[in-house]
């Protein structure tokens, strides 16, 4: 019997597979071929020009600061949804989603429209030698916005899972809090705050639009490797560009396969 | 797994939780409220209170230019084509994962959250690779609305998919094959079993595929050519705003885009008490 339905399997199949293809597999694997067209010397002469390498330098001095900030304040919030009830949690949890839904631009935006130099307190600031904007700081605190989330949310379902049994022994038994934290709490979280750290690490290292508005692109000082892939891609040096955005590629396919490895078993599926 | 844990849903009550007490933990909600409000909340509340400093019509007058109006219509079109397309085949995927025997399937399922973990000015430059002017196929659809589709497409091609699929996975199969031997054919199965089943999922995905589409910016920076009236998304639109010191402007247009956001979140919050109710 010959009936319409057995077509609807197959056709399902190859509708996704051939999806995937041109939409991922294809665009994501001409990045390589684009990259090595002209063989391994002109690659490798984009990634070691002074401006490369000042990039690589900065996003990398930029991610830290983000990650490190996010990851105090991911474990510090967690610890607090997950352990204690007050006033205004619900807001605060839903506060801390916030930013994902947040477009790039206006994160950037947002953070000019305070800490500009045209601003009372860009102005304070700038008083006393700190500028924001179009500086480090602001560019940190771009990358800091976008990935608030991303430790919270990694170690929150594990702290939950764990419960508070073992903490509240230890303080019975006279451990201080920090104590507390550094002996029991830490050690128990560890596998879900590196998966958290790893994901807020692939995101710092890939922001491109907020860093693109509070950072002024100025080349050779204020310029990402997201910000130099642009600007070389749009300069007809298309060979950094594609040097440059291979290296990304592979950093956000590491990082893929690690959090993978690291994921904590609330969140694997 | 997925590179964005919003998207899981929130861990059920724990049974007891101890109210704050203490300096320590006056001293850590403290720290984080202020962080938020240092980082986010003063920043995004700027944003509107500048849109609205010439006062509501002045906000109506920035919001209707004929640019900003253009841009709005374009970015909310297109990110509703590209959350229906993605309900569609995220949901085809996802089955293609769970359900289908396919030799390599796991090459696919781990490639599915590559374009979360991938800066979205690579994946423009990628899809530029591809379909720009030099394509190596010969699709050449640079600069036109299709670009700007095909970006989104590509940006929010997870949401669906890593939604759907655990719910899939866990549905008892027994369900289905009660029905079949009870003489229901694939199409009863599926629209009776299948569907209301993983309905709360492909609906949250879809929503946040939506609320990502509508605030994506650096993949369509290269391939859309920021045409204005033509394929200049409401990002874009923004930044050029600010570029030309239009500041009410860009904060005006921002502002729509914040309201839809937090449109977003609340159906979201909605969406999941939804499934959970179902589940």
């Amino acid at each position: 019997m010959a009936s319409p339905g057995v077509l609807v399997k197959p056709a399902v199949r190859g509708l996704a597979l051939l999806y995937l293809t041109f939409l991922l597999v294809i665009p994501v694997g001409l990045i390589f071929w684009r990259t090595f067209e002209n063989g391994l010397a002109p690659v490798i002469d984009g990634l070691t020009t002074q401006a490369t390498i000042h990039a690589f330098q900065l996003t990398a001095v930029i991610a830290f600061w983000a990650v490190l900030a996010n990851t105090v304040f991911g474990v510090v919030a967690a610890l607090l949804l997950v352990r204690y009830d007050f006033r205004g949690k619900r807001v605060l949890n839903a506060l801390i989603d916030l930013p994902l839904a947040v477009s790039p631009v206006i994160v950037g935006l947002s953070l000019i429209l305070v800490y500009g130099r045209t601003t009372g307190i860009g102005q304070a600031l700038a008083g006393i030698g700190i500028n924001i904007i179009f500086s480090i700081p602001g560019m940190v605190m771009a990358t800091i916005f976008v990935s608030i989330p991303l430790v919270v949310r990694a170690v929150a379902p594990v702290l939950e899972e764990i419960g508070d049994d073992q903490e509240q022994a230890a303080r019975t038994l006279g451990a201080g809090p920090v104590q507390t934290f550094r002996r029991i709490t830490l050690p128990s979280i560890r596998g879900a705050l590196a998966y958290g750290v790893v994901l807020a690490a692939a995101r710092s290292l890939g922001e491109y639009g907020a860093v693109a508005v509070v950072s002024g692109r100025l080349v050779g000082r204020t310029q990402t490797v997201t910000l130099l892939v642009q600007e070389r891609y749009l300069n007809f040096d298309q060979e950094t560009a594609y040097a440059c955005a291979l290296l990304l590629v592979v950093t956000a396919v590491l990082a893929l396969g690690v959090s993978r490895l690291l994921a904590p078993k609330e969140i694997k599926r | 797994m997925s590179l964005l844990p919003g998207a899981t849903p929130a861990p059920p009550t724990a049974p007891r939780r101890r109210p704050l007490h203490g300096k320590g933990q006056a001293i850590g909600l403290g720290f984080v409220v202020l962080y938020l409000s240092v980082i986010v909340l003063i920043p995004l509340a700027a944003v509107v209170a500048t849109s609205q400093e010439n006062g509501l019509a002045g906000f109506w007058k920035a919001v209707t230019t004929p640019e900003a109006s253009s841009t709005l219509k374009l970015t909310i079109g297109a990110s509703f084509l590209v959350a229906v397309i993605n309900c569609l085949m995220g949901t085809m995927i996802a089955w293609l994962l769970v359900r289908d025997r396919l030799p390599g399937r796991g090459f696919f399922d781990a490639l599915i959250d590559l374009p979360f973990a991938l800066p979205t000015i690579v994946a423009g430059l990628a899809l530029l690779t591809v379909y720009g002017t030099d394509s190596p196929l010969g699709l050449d659809i640079a600069y036109s609305r299709l670009a700007v589709v095909v970006a989104l497409l590509f940006v929010t091609l997870p949401f669906v998919v890593r939604t759907v699929q655990p719910v899939l996975l866990e549905l008892d199969r027994e369900m289905e094959q009660a029905a079949a031997s009870l003489g229901a054919g694939p199409a009863t199965i599926f629209f009776r079993i299948i569907l209301p089943n993983i309905l709360p999922a492909m609906a949250a995905g879809t929503a946040l595929s939506f609320a990502r589409a509508v605030s994506e910016f650096g993949s369509t920076v290269l391939i859309s050519g920021n045409l204005p009236f033509k394929t200049q998304v409401a990002s874009v639109h923004i930044f050029n705003q600010l570029e030309n010191d239009n500041v009410a402007g860009a904060a005006a247009v921002a502002t729509v885009l914040l309201v839809v956001a937090l449109v977003m979140l609340v159906a979201l919050d909605v969406l999941q008490r939804w499934g959970a109710r179902r589940g």
